[in-house]
Order: C-alpha cells, then structure tokens, then sequence
C-alpha cells in the first residue's frame, strides 16, 4: 500500500500539481508551437510521452549503473583497470550522456516506427525529430538524477519511480497542449485586439490555464497524508 | 565559404539586440524566459550563463564548420554545446552555490535552448569566427534584455523590489502581488509584454509609411 500510494504520488506530482509545462515551463516550444488543432496537438503530446519513456529508462540505466558516485560498472571498470578497488564520480559527464541517449533514442524510435508502424510514424513524422530539443525530456532526465545522484541509499529512486514520474509527466503535457488546442480552436473565433493575435493572446491563456492549475497544489500533501498516514 | 559574403560582426551584434531579437521577435528560449524572471539577480545570472555558452560554443562551431556533415550537425552542435553548459554549470556551483541551487535545472536546460542551436545553425557554422562572435554577443545581449524587462515587471510587482533593492516598500513582504512571482505571472507578464511589442511595431510601420506619404505629396505639390 505504501508503494503504491509513492508512486501515485510521484505520478500525479508530476502530471498535474507540478505539471511540466505549466509549472516547471518545460516543453513551451511544441505547447505554443503544435497547439492550433487538437487532434495535432494530441499526436505531439503522445509522441513526446512515448520518447520522454524511453529516454529516462535509458538515462535512469545510466545513471544507476554507470555515472552516479560508486557505481556498479564504472567500479568495476576501475578495479579491471588499476587492479584496485575504489569509487568513481563520472557525475560530471550527465548532461553530455543523457543528451546523447536522448538523441539516439529519438533516432531508434524513428527508425523503428517507420519499419514497423508506418501509419503511426506518419502521424508522428514531423514531430519526431523535432523532440530531440523538447526541454521536457532532459527536464525528466534531470529530475530522475535529482534522485538517484546524491541521496541516501535508502531513498535511490528505482526504475518503477523514474518511469512513473516521466510518464505521468507526459501524459500531463498531453493534457494541457491539448486543453490548449482546445481553446486555441475556439480563439480563432474569438474578435482579439490585434496587436494582441497569435502568440500573446495563447501566453495569457496559457496564464489562466496555469491558474486552473494551481488548485491542485496540496493535494499530495493532503493526499499522502490520508494514503500514507493511515497505513 | 568565404567570409565577405554575410552580414559584418558589427551588424550581427547590433542585429540580436533589437531587431532580431530572440525572445521578442524570434520566439526563442522562451523556457528560461518564463522560468527564472520571477526575480533580476536569478535572471541575470542566467543571461550570463547564456553570454557564456553562446559565445563558447558559436566560437567552436564556427572553427569546426568544414568539418561538419550535414546529417550529423545537429547532433554536433548539441554535444558541444552540453559541453560548455556542464563547465558553467560546475563554475556557478563553485562560485555561487546559492545561485546555482535556486536556477536548479535550468542551468542545465541551457542545452536544448533554442537561441544556441538557432545561432549555431544560422550564423556560426556559414561564418567565420568574428562575426559569430559578434553574433554571440550581439543575441546573448538581446536575450538579457528580453531576460530583463520580465524580470523588472515581475519582480516590483510581486515583491515591490529590484535586484533586491525595495522600489515600492509598502509592498514588499506580505503584501506583494504574489501571482506575479508564481508561474501565471509569467505567461501573463510575457504575453501582455509580447502584445505590447507587437503593437509598438505597428505603430512604428504606420508612422514610417505616413511620413512616406506626407513626403511623396510634399513632393508632388512643389514639383
């Protein structure tokens, strides 16, 4: 009960409370860029879902096993190397290996869509390559180092957590570019001053939405209180 | 490639601050715009670390363009530039620690900001190495101005300070507007501050074809 009330919370921190784009302003370029029709809009929120998966498990693998201080395969390269046993910090190559692991997941996935679903990669085309420098990938990387580098052995996020947390984050960027699809179809018809058309009008919507947001703060608290206290 | 045939290092630094600049009129890296202006020192220490990554790796880019294939440049241009954002990310832990904690992940989100991949693709891997750098300069000036200007709103009106500094001290505390420093403030503040430059462009357009006008008549009457 207590694991499953963790990863609950960690699912909808990362989806709603703390939603990427709204709270953390992750991902703003396809938010702002590929939110004008919604069936669009839910194609990119998908795909971005889909890579944000397969990157933080690659880049949790990474970090796990080979960067984070006294890892398992860097140690174990040491002692082959030297002959000494000893702990090595390769922290300091992070960004560098998840933007690589990033890049190249993009490719295997775009790869791997076109031989296998080519209907799905159609839809996804256009998108595809431009997620390589969707910040709210690396920001998903990033937030799984948070927790894996540089905390007590005891509260080394697992796999199961990294994946949660970067699949709810997706599927909450899903929701709020494809609320603001929404709205941005019926802004079409909408009698806007002119000077504020187009990209103004969408930032002081997305204000709102980020607004509407905002009443989901504490509910993680309240939440794991009732989740975790009373267990 | 040779280096005549594209605009001066002067024109490309006086192009970034104003004309093409990149929030304002290129839309770009709008994710540390938004993000770290909910104060001036946060946001000028990013323009910083942005001068210095966009300077570093526009300066690389530009040695390397020759050897650069088409397909992998992309690729290129991103590893470089995580290069120089790890040492700046190490250089403000070092320096200042309290800084670097509070821009948390976006020191390291400098790598997929748009205007870096933008310059290096558009300007440092056609030109040689003085007018990238001119270049550099002249967007990383442009992108602290635009860093600038939503600090400043936001930071008087959710805290009544600048740069710490108390500008309206009966706001400050409690009770300034603190929607401004939470993240609606800041969709909010760029898309008035967006609509407001939008509009000074239209004005400006009419006033020069008016002024246009009044000659070519002031012109036809005389003649």
């Amino acid at each position: 009960m207590d694991y499953l009330a963790q990863l609950l919370l960690i699912g909808l921190g990362a989806g709603l409370i703390h939603n990427f784009v709204l709270y953390y302003f992750v991902g703003l370029c396809p938010f702002m860029g590929v939110s004008k029709k919604i069936d669009m809009a839910l194609g990119m929120g998908l795909a971005v879902t889909f890579v944000i998966a397969i990157a933080s498990t690659l880049s949790w693998g990474l970090t796990y096993y080979v960067l984070r201080p006294g890892a398992f395969l860097s140690s174990w390269a040491l002692s082959l190397i030297t002959g000494q046993a000893g702990e090595v910090d390769l922290t300091v190559l992070a960004y560098l290996v998840y933007i690589f692991s990033i890049a190249s997941s993009v490719q295997f996935v775009e790869m791997y869509l076109r031989k296998y679903f080519p209907p799905l990669y159609k839809s996804f085309g256009i998108y595809l390559p431009l997620i390589t420098t969707n910040c709210a990938i690396l920001f998903a990387c990033l937030e799984i180092m948070k927790n894996v580098v540089g905390v007590d052995t005891a509260a080394v996020w697992g796999l199961d957590k990294a994946l949660v947390l970067s699949v709810g984050g997706g599927l909450g960027f899903t929701l709020a570019i494809v609320i603001m699809a929404g709205i941005r179809e019926e802004l079409e018809l909408a009698d806007t001053p002119k000077s504020m058309q187009g990209a103004p009008i969408a930032f002081i919507v997305a204000g709102i939405l980020a607004l509407a947001f905002m009443g989901f703060a504490g509910i993680d608290t309240s939440l794991g209180k009732l989740m975790l206290g009373g267990s | 490639m040779a280096q005549s045939d594209g605009p001066t290092p002067l024109e490309r630094f006086i192009n970034g601050i104003l004309p093409e600049n990149p929030v304002y009129r290129q839309m770009l890296g709008l994710c540390p715009t938004l993000a770290v202006t909910a104060a001036m020192k946060p946001a000028m220490t990013m323009a910083a670390a942005v001068l210095f990554v966009l300077v570093c790796a526009n300066i690389m880019v530009s040695l390397i363009r020759h050897l650069l294939q088409p397909h992998l440049r992309i690729l290129v241009f991103t590893l470089t530039i995580a290069v120089f954002v790890t040492i700046a990310d190490r250089v403000l832990a070092a320096y200042v620690y309290g800084m670097s904690k509070a821009l948390g992940p976006y020191v390291p989100l400098i790598i997929v900001n748009c205007i870096i991949i933008a310059r290096c693709e558009i300007c440092a891997s056609k030109q040689g190495v003085l007018p990238a750098i001119g270049d550099a300069v002249g967007q990383s000036f442009g992108n602290a101005v635009a860093l600038a200007s939503v600090a400043t709103v936001r930071e008087i009106l959710g805290k009544g300070t600048w740069f710490d500094l108390p500008v309206m001290p009966l706001t400050s505390g409690d009770y300034g507007w603190s929607l401004m420093i939470l993240p609606p403030g800041a969709f909010l503040t760029l898309g008035l501050l967006l609509g407001l430059n939008v509009h000074i462009q239209t004005v400006q357009a009419r006033r020069k074809r008016e002024a246009e006008k009044a000659a070519s008549t002031a012109l036809a009457t005389s003649a």
